[in-house]
């Protein structure tokens, strides 16, 4: 078991922040041990008993004193964090104008992230080292936080005007993305990871399309694939029939129950609709959480023929076994 | 403080107040301030029972990054319930409504409070509300957090929220009477010969909560009043669908709910004036700068609050004022801690149970206010915000502190208003077991929390290096637990086999010790006391037995 | 024609238990009114407040919906009003002086102006306003193209809401002076004292004034 004290320093932010962290905590520990040794202190000298009387002559019930100078040094004290740290604060509100612009949506329960040239990640973010980028950031529906511990930064996200933070990450690897403002059911899930990459390693990523935007292959069921890794369908749809959403293993064919009581058999038509219109009809046992998807018939039919080789054990790269180099990306 | 008639006369043969009636009537109807103390510290000790066992499955849950024991969706509705009952319906009511209905006439020399009536009313607003919120959480609960930040509260959220804001509506104007009657009393009920520097510390620190009350209270009913039309009606005041802004409730929120913090512990602090000097045999060190830094409090209070918004897209100068207003606010805390330690300088120290719990309030209440610091600080407050940093803060002054000083209260007053003494020894060593198993539940958040934990977060297994410091809390909110059902079990016991309590087992100076009976008269007082001496005037008594060369009068036993 | 009450005249009986003497008894109550009047100013601040800050965020849209009152009807309000409240000044004045006619008559005309008002609040401003569906809420219809439809429903969410907060305040205080003057005519014994009719009265001016700012706010915006 390992004690961790202290969240990687990754960012302009954070050496500065730990310092200031460790200056208040050191100003905490002064005044709380002369507290408690002032108590301490006091209990031993005038504790009662041992049948010695009470000697009150020459009593001290107030000190002026006493009282200006231990509230001067706390307010000089306190004036000195403030300062800092409104140093810091107004350095963090403030981006820089050459900043990279990133523009970034939230919504239950996901993280949507689009770069300049178009390239879009869900649940991630990634950055380049040492180059100072901006987020601006919108809700779709309630407020969410975008918090990046590593980082030491954090922002709201709020439906109805756009936020902004920025940060210049200064070493590469994989931080967390946390949602910091409760936001419903899934608010613990709702994040990823940041992975900031080298300079010329970003630049490779951002232009391959994020890594993922490979040629389209020209198998329906390839395509399929992978739209449906792109839109992170998996992140509700597994292999088994999850809390979030049902499984589609082996859907076509299957007869579905819904929770208005009717049923029926799924067929192409259905899966049409739950794409579209996906509050239509709603699987026993779930609740309304899917999006209505507004794809075109062409990117249906691939969805579908996708949808149709789940769960079989020849699988859709059966077809052409060259095409099985899949998106990394960690997901949850 | 010397009062008249003198203490002989304490022990009349007539009726303390419990003995007046037994029928349910008599309780549920009275209009004695005591009895409705009584009432209100039976209702709130259930619903701080309540709030716990939400606390403990909250715990539970968190010891494994992936807990099964509930679902996302009971974890939300978990925390929801436990922050608020624990705010609405135990911290903010706790102290005032059962200290300071039972204390406030007794302590200034009068028969009742000036409106007993709407004293009454006032508790059956709180139990209307209470009991709304429980209807609330039994027909599906609400998972929005005690902050109900909209547009989550008013429009996505589906649960109970609707009632549980009536339910906090209800309870605010059960509040709001409770401040109208403190008020009054305190201004125009005194005792002849008790002016204003004469007042206990106590009756000082209910005073300032009050005026906060009064001024706070009415806001967050509009305000939550705002949400349920939105949420009804589809009116928008904060949705931004409507037109409106949702940073805006959280401007209205916080405007209530940071003076409401002081609301919390300003009471608790007035608890621990009073320990300090019984126990210190000593008058309060500083008692006009005690005093007033209470009202300083209460009105610096006022203009901090958008200290809980430094991320949420209030402008950057916003939150430099908001910033440096907070720094303000804690130089009259500051001024209460250095003066209570310093009442026990040239004192004759009793480490009374009541007493070690004052000890305890003083310990947590610096560190939870010191933890406030990195939080009013706008910079350090970024990292930090929405993690269980603050959870550990506000646990640290609202567990340690106040709940510290309700149970050091509880313990101090317990012989007044039933008339029997509790198991010292016991008591004793319970209060220091309440401090170690405080401290281990709610240290390792600090940590936590600095290292990225968020609050509210059921799952935490993308950080699993978080796990270690959830175990040890909960470890020490198992030993909070046992610290807390102890208290519960000896103190029940005391009410049919303990000794009897004298009028004045503690030595203690005060009206309320030394001018009437334990328990009470149904009146108070035999005929309305006359102050003449100094408040906290323990010296007068110390020099006369040193001179003497007496030892120090032994009490109770 | 000043018939003096017989229960003004005799000598204090209602002290309550817990007061020494009327003296403290009525300085309780009068101080008592004013910490609830406190509250009330705060509930009525947050609704104003609320109005500000969107007035400041959206002054042109609010000036466009602020035609959509009629000043005149809210002039005349204003007028019934501070009638009412010179009647309960009056009603005061005659309670001291142990008048039991007059005061009855004075609370009766402060009642009367409180009814008419609320008559042609409603009959001329929400009525006319819910028949062309401008309420807040799903039911909202609104087709002009210069003012957003959320925006105009934000101002009527808070016209309504101010409005009808106060109107609350105003059947409540038709309430009060009802029994109030019930019990006068009865010869209560709680009203041998004047202490009720000068608490109702504050309340009453309170009432009033609210709408002293309200009337500014809402009818007669600059532009
Ligand atoms: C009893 C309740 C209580 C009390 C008394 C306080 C007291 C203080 N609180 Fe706390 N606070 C809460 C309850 C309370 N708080 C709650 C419930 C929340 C979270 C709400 C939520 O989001 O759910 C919160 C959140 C909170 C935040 C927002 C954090 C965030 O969400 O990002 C901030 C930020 O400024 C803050 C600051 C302070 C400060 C400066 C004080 C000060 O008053 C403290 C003053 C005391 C001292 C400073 C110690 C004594 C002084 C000395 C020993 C001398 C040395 C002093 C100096 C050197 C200055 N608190
Ligand atoms: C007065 C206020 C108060 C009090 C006393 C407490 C007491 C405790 N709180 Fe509370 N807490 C809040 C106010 C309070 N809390 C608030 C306002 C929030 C924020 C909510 C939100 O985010 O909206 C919060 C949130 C909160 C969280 C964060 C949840 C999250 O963000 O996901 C946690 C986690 O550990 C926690 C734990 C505890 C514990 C262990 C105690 C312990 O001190 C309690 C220990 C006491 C007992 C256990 C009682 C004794 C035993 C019994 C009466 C019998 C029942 C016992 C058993 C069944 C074992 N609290
Ligand atoms: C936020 C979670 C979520 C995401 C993301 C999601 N779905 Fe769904 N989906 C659901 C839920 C919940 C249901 C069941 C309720 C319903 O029928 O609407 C469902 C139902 C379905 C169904 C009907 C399944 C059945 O068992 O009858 C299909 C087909 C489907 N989704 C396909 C997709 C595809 C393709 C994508 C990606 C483009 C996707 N879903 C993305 C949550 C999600
Ligand atoms: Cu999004 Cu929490
Ligand atoms: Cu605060």
């Amino acid at each position: 078991m390992n004690f961790p004290v202290q969240p990687e320093q990754a960012s302009n932010f954070a050496v500065q922040y730990d310092t200031l962290f460790f200056i208040i905590t050191a100003l905490t520990v002064l005044f709380t041990g002369l507290v408690f040794a002032l108590c301490l202190g006091l209990i031993i000298k005038y504790k009662r008993g041992n049948g010695k009387p009470e000697d009150r002559r020459n009593p001290m019930h107030h000190n002026i004193i006493i009282e200006l100078t231990s509230s001067g040094v706390s307010l000089v004290l306190g004036m000195v964090i403030f300062v800092w740290g409104a140093k810091m604060y107004i350095e963090m509100r403030q981006p820089p104008k050459n900043a990279m612009e990133i523009f970034v949506i939230g919504k239950r329960w996901m993280w949507h992230a689009q770069h300049d040239n178009g390239v879009r990640e869900n649940n991630e973010l990634h950055v380049p080292v040492g180059t100072p980028v901006k987020l601006t950031m919108i809700s779709q529906d309630v407020i969410h936080s975008f918090y990046i511990p590593q980082f030491r930064v954090q922002f709201m996200v709020v439906p109805g005007r756009y936020t902004q933070m920025w940060f210049t990450p200064t070493k590469p690897g994989r931080f967390n993305l946390f949602c910091a403002m409760h936001c419903g059911t899934q608010h613990s899930e709702m994040g990823g990871y940041v992975y900031a990459l080298e300079p010329a390693e970003f630049s490779k990523w951002k232009e391959n399309g994020g890594n993922r935007f490979k040629p389209k292959p020209s198998i329906p069921a390839l395509a399929g694939k992978q739209l449906f890794e792109d839109f992170m369908c998996s992140s509700c749809h597994g292999e088994k029939d999850g809390k979030r959403a049902p499984s589609l293993n082996g859907l076509v064919g299957r007869k579905r129950d819904f929770t208005d009581g009717s049923s029926m058999v799924a067929d192409m038509d259905y899966i049409r609709q739950s794409l579209l219109a996906p509050d239509a009809k709603i699987v026993k046992g779930y609740r309304q959480m899917m999006q209505p998807y507004n794809f075109t018939e062409e990117q249906i039919i691939e969805l579908i023929e996708y949808i149709k080789t789940l769960g079989s054990p020849v699988g859709p790269m059966a077809t052409n076994p060259a095409a099985t180099t899949v998106a990394t990306g960690a997901t949850r | 403080m010397s009062g008249i008639p003198p203490t002989e006369h304490v022990e009349t043969e007539e009726k303390n107040y419990l003995q007046e009636g037994h029928t349910i009537a008599s309780w549920l109807l009275t209009k004695d301030h005591k009895r409705i103390a009584v009432l209100y510290l039976i209702s709130v000790s259930f619903f701080f029972f309540i709030g716990s066992i939400a606390a403990m499955l909250i715990r539970l849950e968190l010891t494994s990054p992936r807990g099964t024991l509930i679902t996302s969706e009971t974890y939300n509705k978990a925390f929801t319930a436990h922050g608020v009952v624990m705010i609405f319906f135990f911290l903010i009511v706790a102290i005032p409504a059962v200290f300071g209905n039972f204390l406030i006439p007794l302590m200034i020399g009068a028969r009742d409070l000036a409106f007993p009536r709407l004293n009454l009313l006032s508790w059956y607003f709180y139990m209307a509300g209470g009991m709304m919120f429980l209807v609330a959480m039994m027909t599906g609960g609400v998972d929005t957090g005690w902050t109900f930040y909209t547009p989550m509260s008013s429009i996505y959220s589906n649960g109970q929220v609707t009632l549980t804001l009536v339910a906090a509506f209800i309870t605010g104007f059960s509040s709001i009477f409770t401040g109208i009657n403190f008020i009054a009393t305190i201004h125009k009920m005194r005792a002849p010969g008790m002016t204003w520097w004469r007042l206990p510390l106590y009756v000082w620190s209910h005073y300032a909560t009050s005026v906060i009350i009064i001024l706070g209270t009415p806001v967050i009913a509009i305000t939550l009043l705002l949400v349920v039309f939105e949420r009804v009606a589809k009116i928008g005041i904060f949705s931004p669908e409507l037109g409106g802004d949702p940073v805006l409730f959280q401007h209205m929120f916080w405007f209530y709910s940071h003076p409401a913090v002081y609301i919390m512990v300003l009471p608790g602090m007035g608890v621990i004036s009073e320990l300090m000097g019984c126990f210190s045999r000593n008058k309060v060190f500083g008692y006009q700068f005690v005093a007033m830094s209470s009202m300083g409090i209460a009105a610096l209070g006022f203009v901090v609050w958008g200290h809980h918004m430094f991320v949420s897209s209030q402008s950057m100068y916003q939150g430099i004022v908001f910033s440096f207003l907070s720094f303000l606010v804690a130089i009259p805390s500051a001024i209460k801690v250095f003066n209570w330690s310093l009442t026990m300088y040239k004192g004759s120290v009793w480490l009374a149970s009541p007493m070690i719990y004052a000890l305890g309030f003083i310990g947590l209440f610096t560190v939870g206010g010191l933890t406030g610091l990195y939080l009013a600080s706008a910079g350090t407050d970024v990292h930090v915000t929405g993690t269980y940093f603050v959870v550990a803060h506000f646990h640290y002054v609202m567990v340690g502190g106040t709940l510290l000083a309700f149970l050091g209260a509880l313990h101090f007053w317990w012989p007044k208003m039933f008339g029997r003494m509790y198991p010292e020894g016991v008591a004793k060593w319970n209060a220091m077991l309440v401090f170690v198993g405080f401290n281990l539940t709610f240290l390792p958040q600090f940590v936590v929390g600095y290292l990225g934990m968020p609050r509210r977060y059921h799952y935490y297994y993308f950080a699993p290096e978080f796990q270690v410091y959830h175990v040890m809390s909960t470890l020490g909110a198992s030993v909070l637990a046992v610290s807390l059902l102890v208290p519960g079990a000896y103190l029940t016991w005391s009410l049919k086999n303990g000794p009897k309590a004298p009028a004045n087992p503690w030595g203690a100076k005060g009206l309320e010790w030394e001018a009437a009976a334990s328990p009470p008269i149904k009146h108070n007082f035999a005929g309305i006391p006359v102050v003449m001496g100094d408040v906290y005037d323990y010296d007068a008594e110390a020099e006369e037995l040193a001179y003497r060369g007496l030892p120090p009068r032994e009490e109770s036993k | 024609m000043a018939i003096s009450l017989d229960k003004m005249n005799q000598p204090q009986d209602v002290v309550y238990e817990q007061f020494e003497d009327l003296g403290q008894q009525q300085e309780t109550y009068v101080l008592g009114m004013w910490a609830f009047l406190v509250t009330e100013v705060m509930f009525f601040g947050i609704m104003f407040l609320a109005y500000t800050i969107y007035r400041w965020k959206y002054q042109p849209y609010f000036y466009a919906l602020h035609q959509e009152l009629d000043w005149k009807i809210g002039g005349l309000n204003t007028f019934i009003l501070l009638m009412s409240s010179f009647s309960v000044a009056l009603a005061v004045h005659f309670h001291q002086r142990k008048m039991k006619m007059p005061v009855l008559l004075c609370l009766g005309f402060t009642n009367l102006c409180a009814l008419a008002f609320l008559v042609i609040k409603l009959l001329f401003e929400y009525i006319p306003k819910w028949n062309k569906g401008h309420y807040p809420g799903p039911g909202f219809s609104w087709d002009s193209t210069y003012i957003p439809a959320n925006i105009a429903q934000l101002w009527y969410s808070l016209y309504f809401g101010t409005t009808g907060l106060h109107a609350l305040h105003v059947v409540i205080g038709i309430i009060l002076f009802s029994v109030l003057m019930f019990l006068i005519a009865k010869d209560h014994p709680i009203i041998s004292d004047y202490l009720p009719t000068e608490m109702l009265g504050l309340y009453w001016h309170f009432v009033d004034l609210v709408w002293i700012f309200l009337y500014p706010l809402y009818y007669l915006m600059p532009k």
